[in-house]
C-alpha cells in the first residue's frame, strides 16, 4: 500500500559511527538538505535544490543516522492534514481512509507505516503534535531556541520549532540530544540543550509529579477523545502523580491570535518567493509587479495564499494595531497564564487533538473548522513552551494523544510524564 | 495668491537630509561574507545562503555594526538605547533578496542627537532626529535601457548585507551651504571615528527633503513652526552622493521652486531625481498614496541588550576637539589649527611630522605649503597618502639644511607632486643639493679671480662690492650655496 509519504527517497548516508547509527530517518521536505531537493510540498519550490544543510541535517548526519528521504507536508506547512501539499495527500497509515494530520504528516506516516526508525517534523501551531495523535506515534515540540531553525523554511518563525518523531518517547528524545543545542547560524537558540540527557529521563518515574489538567481543552473536544485521555491521565494518578484541575483564561483567544501571527509572519517569509529566483514557468508578461504577481499565483496554492493575503491585510496600515499588534497582546496573555500554572504544577495536560482524524476530504473544504482543530495546540507556540504528544490509547480503532506542556525548557519534564504513559 | 503677491513673498528654505552611509566592518552585518569588493569580483560571488535570502537561512547581528552605531551615536551627542531591536520592512523589489529589508523601526540605535557645523563663520547646530541600522540591498544593472525600458535586468547580490547606518536629520538647514558643510563635516566625523571609507563607490548617499515657507515663519532662533513646515509642499531629491552634489543640487532646487512659487504655481510634493551630469534634477514620481511597508519585528533577531555599550566603547578625539588641542599643545593660530584638522589624513600628517620636528617648521609645511600646492592641483591629501614618507623626507632635508627652503618649496615640491618623483631624485636631478664647503671655496676662488675690480673695490671700504661677489658665488652654486655661508667665506678670503 502506497500511502504517499515521500516525495523523495534519495538515501543520504550517515557518518559511520555515532549516537543514530544502525537508525532511519524521514526528513520534513521544508528542512534544507544540500544537493537534495527541499519542496516544502509546493509548486514554487518543485524544482529548488538548496546549496546548504539545515543545521539539525548535519547534526543527524553526525550521529550517524541514514535519512531515508524527505516526506510529504501540507504546502509551506499550512493545514493539519497534509492534503495542502502540492503533490497530492498522504494516507494515514492506521487508517488509509482518512488523514495522517499536519502539517509534518508524511513524517509521522513514515514512522507509523515502519518506513523510518525516526522522523524530523517542523511545529508551528501543532505540526509534529496533531500528526503524532492522529498516526498513534510521539512526538515533540520544543522551547523555542533549543533547536536551531537554520535551514528550516520559514512559516512563522517566531512560533516555529523543528521536533523529532518516533515510536517511542526514549527514541524520539534521543532524536533531541543529537538536534538541540545552541548554533551560531541560529541567533535565537540557547544553550539549555547543549549536553543534554532527555533519553535519561525517559524513566517512566511520575511519582511525586504534579500535573495540571487545563479544564478549557477538554471541552470543546470529541468525546471519545476526552474518555481515552483522562483513561491516561488517571493510569499516571495510579503510578504517583497528583493532579489538579487548572484554568487558563486567555486560551480562548489563542486561535485567533495565533493566526492572525502566524499569517503576518508568513506574508513576510513567502515574499521571496516571487518567480525571479524561484517558481515554475516565467517569462509572464507586464512589469515587474505583474510578473511576481502571476508567478504567485501560479506557484502558491489556495491555503497558502489565503494566508498570505489575510496576513497582508492584518499587517497595514489601519488595522495592524486591530489585528497585529491585538494578537501580540493576546500573545502575551497567553504566556502569562501559562507562566502562572506551571507555579503549581510540573506538566500541563490535555488532549492533543480535539477530535479523531478526519477523513480524506472531510474537513479541506472548511479552513475554519481546520483552524479550529488546532486550538489546543497553538497555545504551546504562543508561549514559547515544550511539548510532546503520547499515544493515549486509541478510540473506534483511532489513535489518540495525550499532549504534555512543560515549563521553558522543560523538556525532561515532558518526556518522563510521557515515558510512563507508555507503562 | 496672485502672482503679484507671490512675488513680493519673501521666502526662507527648509532642508532635511536622510544620510546614508555605508559601514566599514570586515563582515556584513547578518552574516560572514566580505564588504570589500574585489577588484573586478564576479556578480553573485561574495555571497552565502543568508545575504542572498535562500529559503532558512538566518540573519545573526554582527555586533561589529552596532559597535560602529553606537560610535556615531556618540559622536552625534544621541541617546543609546537600552536595547536595539530590529523590524521587517515589506515591499518587493528585485535587489532585495527577501522582498523585505532588515532595519531598525521603534527602536533606533541613536536617536536625538546633533552635529556643530560652520559656515562661514557661523557656527550652528545641526538636529539628529535618529540614526539607525539595516541592511544594504543588491544592485540591479539594467540593460538596453533604463528602469523602465530594458530588455532585462540582472540582479547582483554583493553589495546585499553591507551595513547601513542611515542618519535622519532634523528640518535644520536653511541654505544648501549648509548641506555641504554638514555632510563634509559629517563624513570627517565618521572617518575620525574609522567607520566610514569615502573611497568607496556608493558609501555615502543622500536624500533631501526641501521646501520654502514664508521667510516671517522663520524665528529669530532660526526654528520654524511645525504648522509653517506643513503647510509648504516639500521635493524629495533622491540620487545625491557627495557634499559637493548636495549643495549643487539643492541650489537647483531652491531655485526651481522659487521660480515656480513666483510665477504663482503650487509645489508638487514629489520625489525627484538629481542628474549629476545634466545638473538638474527630474521629476521621478508624483505624489503616489503613502507607502505601505507593514513593518514588524524581526523574530529572529532577539533584542540586544546596549545600555552600558557607551560607556564600554571608546571613541577617538573629534575633528573639534583636536583643533582646539592642537592651537594650544602646538602654539598655532587658529587658522592654521583649522587647516590641520580639516581631514583625519591631514591631522595624523602634522602631528606625525610635528612629532621630529619643530611644530612651526611643521604647521609651516603641512598647512601652508602642501596644502597650498594640493589646493592648486585640486588634489586632496588621501591622492598622495602613500607618499606621505616622501614629504617628511623633504622636510628633514630642509631641516638639516640640505636644501634651501626656497628651492624645496619652489622646485622640489612642485616635481613631486606633477611628476610623481621622490625629492632626492629630484634634488639630484636638478643639482639641488646645499653645496658643502669645499665646492663653495672653489666658486670664491672663481670669483675673486675673476672680478678684480670689485675686489679692489672691496678693499677700498665699497658696501656693494661684498654683495656682488655674494651674488656672483651663488649664481655659480645654482642656489644651493647658503648666502651666509658664502658672505664669511668670501671675507676670510679677502682678508
Amino acid at each position: 500500500m502506497s500511502y504517499n509519504i515521500f516525495l523523495n527517497e534519495e538515501q543520504i548516508d550517515g557518518a559511520a559511527d555515532g549516537p543514530l547509527s544502525e537508525m532511519t530517518i524521514a526528513i520534513k521536505d521544508n528542512i534544507s538538505t544540500e544537493g537534495v531537493a527541499t519542496t516544502c510540498g509546493s509548486n514554487m519550490l518543485a524544482s529548488y535544490v538548496p546549496p546548504y544543510d539545515a543545521t539539525v541535517v548535519s547534526k543527524i548526519k553526525d550521529a550517524g543516522a541514514t535519512i531515508v528521504g524527505k516526506v510529504n507536508m501540507d504546502e509551506f506547512g499550512m493545514g493539519g492534514t497534509t492534503e495542502t501539499s502540492a503533490f497530492g495527500p498522504t494516507k494515514n497509515p492506521v487508517d488509509p481512509e482518512r488523514v495522517p494530520g499536519g502539517s509534518s504528516g508524511g513524517s509521522a506516516a513514515a514512522v507509523a507505516a515502519g518506513k523510518a526508525d525516526l522522523a524530523i517534523g517542523s511545529d508551528t501551531g501543532g505540526s509534529v503534535r496533531n500528526p503524532a495523535a492522529f498516526c498513534g506515534v510521539v512526538g515533540i515540540k520544543p522551547t523555542y531556541g533549543l533547536v536551531s531553525r537554520y535551514g528550516l523554511i520559514a512559516y512563522a518563525n517566531s512560533l516555529e520549532q523543528i521536533g523529532p518523531l518516533a515510536n517511542s518517547v526514549e527514541d524520539a528524545a534521543r532524536l533531541l540530544d543529537v538536534i538541540s543545542g545552541q548554533d551560531p547560524h541560529d541567533g535565537t537558540t540557547r544553550s539549555q540543550g547543549d549536553n543534554s540527557a532527555y533519553a535519561d529521563a525517559a524513566d517512566g518515574d511520575v511519582s511525586g509529579m504534579t500535573i495540571g489538567v487545563i479544564r478549557e481543552l477538554f471541552d470543546g473536544a470529541d468525546k471519545r477523545v476526552v474518555e481515552t485521555v483522562e483513561q491516561s491521565i488517571e493510569a499516571l494518578e495510579s503510578q504517583g502523580a497528583e493532579t489538579i484541575d487548572v484554568s487558563l483564561a486567555s486560551l480562548e483567544h489563542a486561535v485567533q491570535a495565533y493566526y492572525v501571527i502566524a499569517m503576518s509572519e508568513a506574508s513576510s517569509n513567502l515574499a521571496r518567493f516571487d518567480g525571479v529566483r524561484y517558481g515554475l514557468s516565467g517569462g509572464y508578461d507586464g512589469n515587474w509587479n505583474e510578473t511576481f504577481a502571476d508567478a504567485r499565483e501560479e506557484g502558491f496554492g489556495d491555503e497558502v495564499k489565503r494566508r498570505i493575503l489575510l496576513g497582508t491585510y492584518a499587517l497595514s496600515a489601519g488595522y495592524h494595531d486591530k489585528y497585529y499588534k491585538k494578537a501580540q497582546d493576546a500573545r502575551a496573555w497567553v504566556r502569562q497564564d501559562f507562566d502562572n500554572a506551571f507555579s503549581d504544577v510540573d506538566v500541563l495536560a490535555s488532549p492533543t487533538m480535539p477530535v479523531l482524524p478526519p477523513k480524506l476530504g472531510e474537513s479541506l473544504s472548511d479552513p475554519l473548522q481546520l483552524y479550529l482543530m488546532d486550538a489546543n495546540t497553538v497555545p504551546v507556540n504562543l508561549a514559547n513552551l515544550p511539548a510532546i504528544s503520547v499515544p493515549a490509547g486509541e478510540a473506534d480503532g483511532l489513535p489518540v494523544g495525550l499532549q504534555l506542556i512543560g515549563p521553558q525548557f522543560g523538556e525532561e519534564s515532558i518526556i518522563r510524564a510521557a515515558s510512563a504513559v507508555e507503562n | 495668491m496672485t502672482a503679484q503677491a507671490a512675488e513680493q513673498r519673501e521666502l526662507a528654505v527648509v532642508i532635511g537630509l536622510e544620510v546614508h552611509v555605508q559601514l566599514e566592518t570586515a563582515t556584513k552585518i547578518f552574516c560572514g561574507c566580505s564588504t570589500r569588493a574585489d577588484e573586478d569580483e564576479a556578480p553573485n560571488t561574495r555571497t552565502c545562503p543568508t545575504c542572498l535570502g535562500l529559503p532558512g537561512a538566518l540573519p545573526v547581528l554582527n555586533e561589529g555594526a552596532v559597535e560602529a552605531a553606537v560610535k556615531i551615536g556618540k559622536a552625534l551627542s544621541a541617546e543609546i538605547p537600552e536595547q536595539t531591536t530590529f523590524h521587517r520592512k515589506n515591499y518587493y523589489y528585485p535587489d532585495l533578496p527577501k522582498n523585505f529589508q532588515l532595519t531598525q523601526y521603534d527602536a533606533p540605535i541613536c536617536a536625538d542627537g546633533s552635529l556643530e557645523i560652520s559656515v562661514e563663520g557661523t557656527r550652528r547646530s545641526i538636529g539628529i532626529t535618529r540614526a539607525h541600522l539595516e541592511e544594504d540591498p543588491g544592485s540591479l544593472q539594467h540593460k538596453g535601457g533604463s528602469i523602465d525600458t530594458a530588455d532585462y535586468t540582472l540582479v547582483n547580490y554583493n553589495r546585499a548585507g553591507t551595513p547601513l547606518v542611515e542618519i535622519v536629520t532634523e528640518p535644520d538647514f536653511r541654505s544648501p551651504a549648509e548641506t555641504r558643510a554638514f555632510l563634509a563635516k559629517l563624513e570627517e566625523v565618521l572617518a575620525y571615528l574609522g567607520v566610514f571609507d569615502a573611497t568607496r563607490d556608493g558609501s555615502l548617499r543622500v536624500d533631501a527633503n526641501i521646501s520654502l515657507v514664508d521667510a516671517e515663519a522663520v524665528a529669530e532662533d532660526g526654528s520654524i513652526s511645525d504648522e509653517a513646515l506643513e503647510s509648504a509642499n516639500r521635493t524629495e531629491v533622491k540620487n545625491i552622493s557627495s557634499h559637493k552634489g548636495a549643495e549643487k543640487a539643492l541650489a537647483y532646487e531652491v531655485t526651481r521652486q522659487k521660480n515656480a512659487i513666483q510665477r504663482g504655481r503650487v509645489i508638487e510634493q514629489e520625489t525627484r531625481h538629481w542628474d549629476e551630469t545634466r545638473g538638474i534634477t527630474v521629476s521621478m514620481r508624483s505624489k503616489e498614496a503613502e507607502k505601505d511597508y507593514r513593518y514588524f519585528r524581526e523574530a529572529d533577531l532577539p533584542p540586544l541588550e546596549v545600555s552600558d555599550w557607551k560607556a564600554k566603547i571608546p571613541i577617538p578625539e573629534l575633528p573639534d576637539a583636536r583643533r582646539d588641542r592642537f592651537a594650544s599643545e602646538y602654539g598655532l593660530d587658529g587658522e592654521s589649527a583649522s587647516k590641520l584638522t580639516s581631514t583625519k589624513a591631514v591631522a595624523d600628517f602634522f602631528e606625525d611630522v610635528a612629532e621630529s620636528f619643530d611644530p612651526d617648521l611643521a604647521a609651516t609645511w603641512v598647512a601652508d605649503n602642501l596644502l597650498g600646492e594640493l589646493n592648486y592641483r585640486d588634489m586632496e591629501v588621501t591622492d598622495i597618502s602613500d607618499r606621505l614618507e616622501e614629504f617628511t623626507t623633504l622636510i628633514s632635508l630642509v631641516d638639516a639644511d640640505e636644501v634651501t627652503v626656497k628651492n624645496a618649496e619652489e622646485i622640489v615640491l612642485r616635481s613631486m607632486l606633477d611628476e610623481g618623483d621622490d625629492p632626492e631624485t629630484i634634488i639630484d636631478r636638478e643639482g639641488l643639493g646645499k653645496a658643502d664647503d669645499d665646492a663653495i671655496g672653489a666658486f670664491v676662488t672663481e670669483a675673486i679671480e675673476e672680478n678684480p675690480d670689485a675686489v679692489e673695490d672691496y678693499h677700498n671700504g665699497e658696501d656693494g662690492a661684498l654683495n656682488f661677489l655674494v651674488g656672483q658665488v651663488m649664481q655659480k652654486s645654482r642656489g644651493s650655496a647658503d648666502p651666509g655661508t658664502v658672505n664669511a667665506l668670501l671675507q676670510d678670503e679677502l682678508a
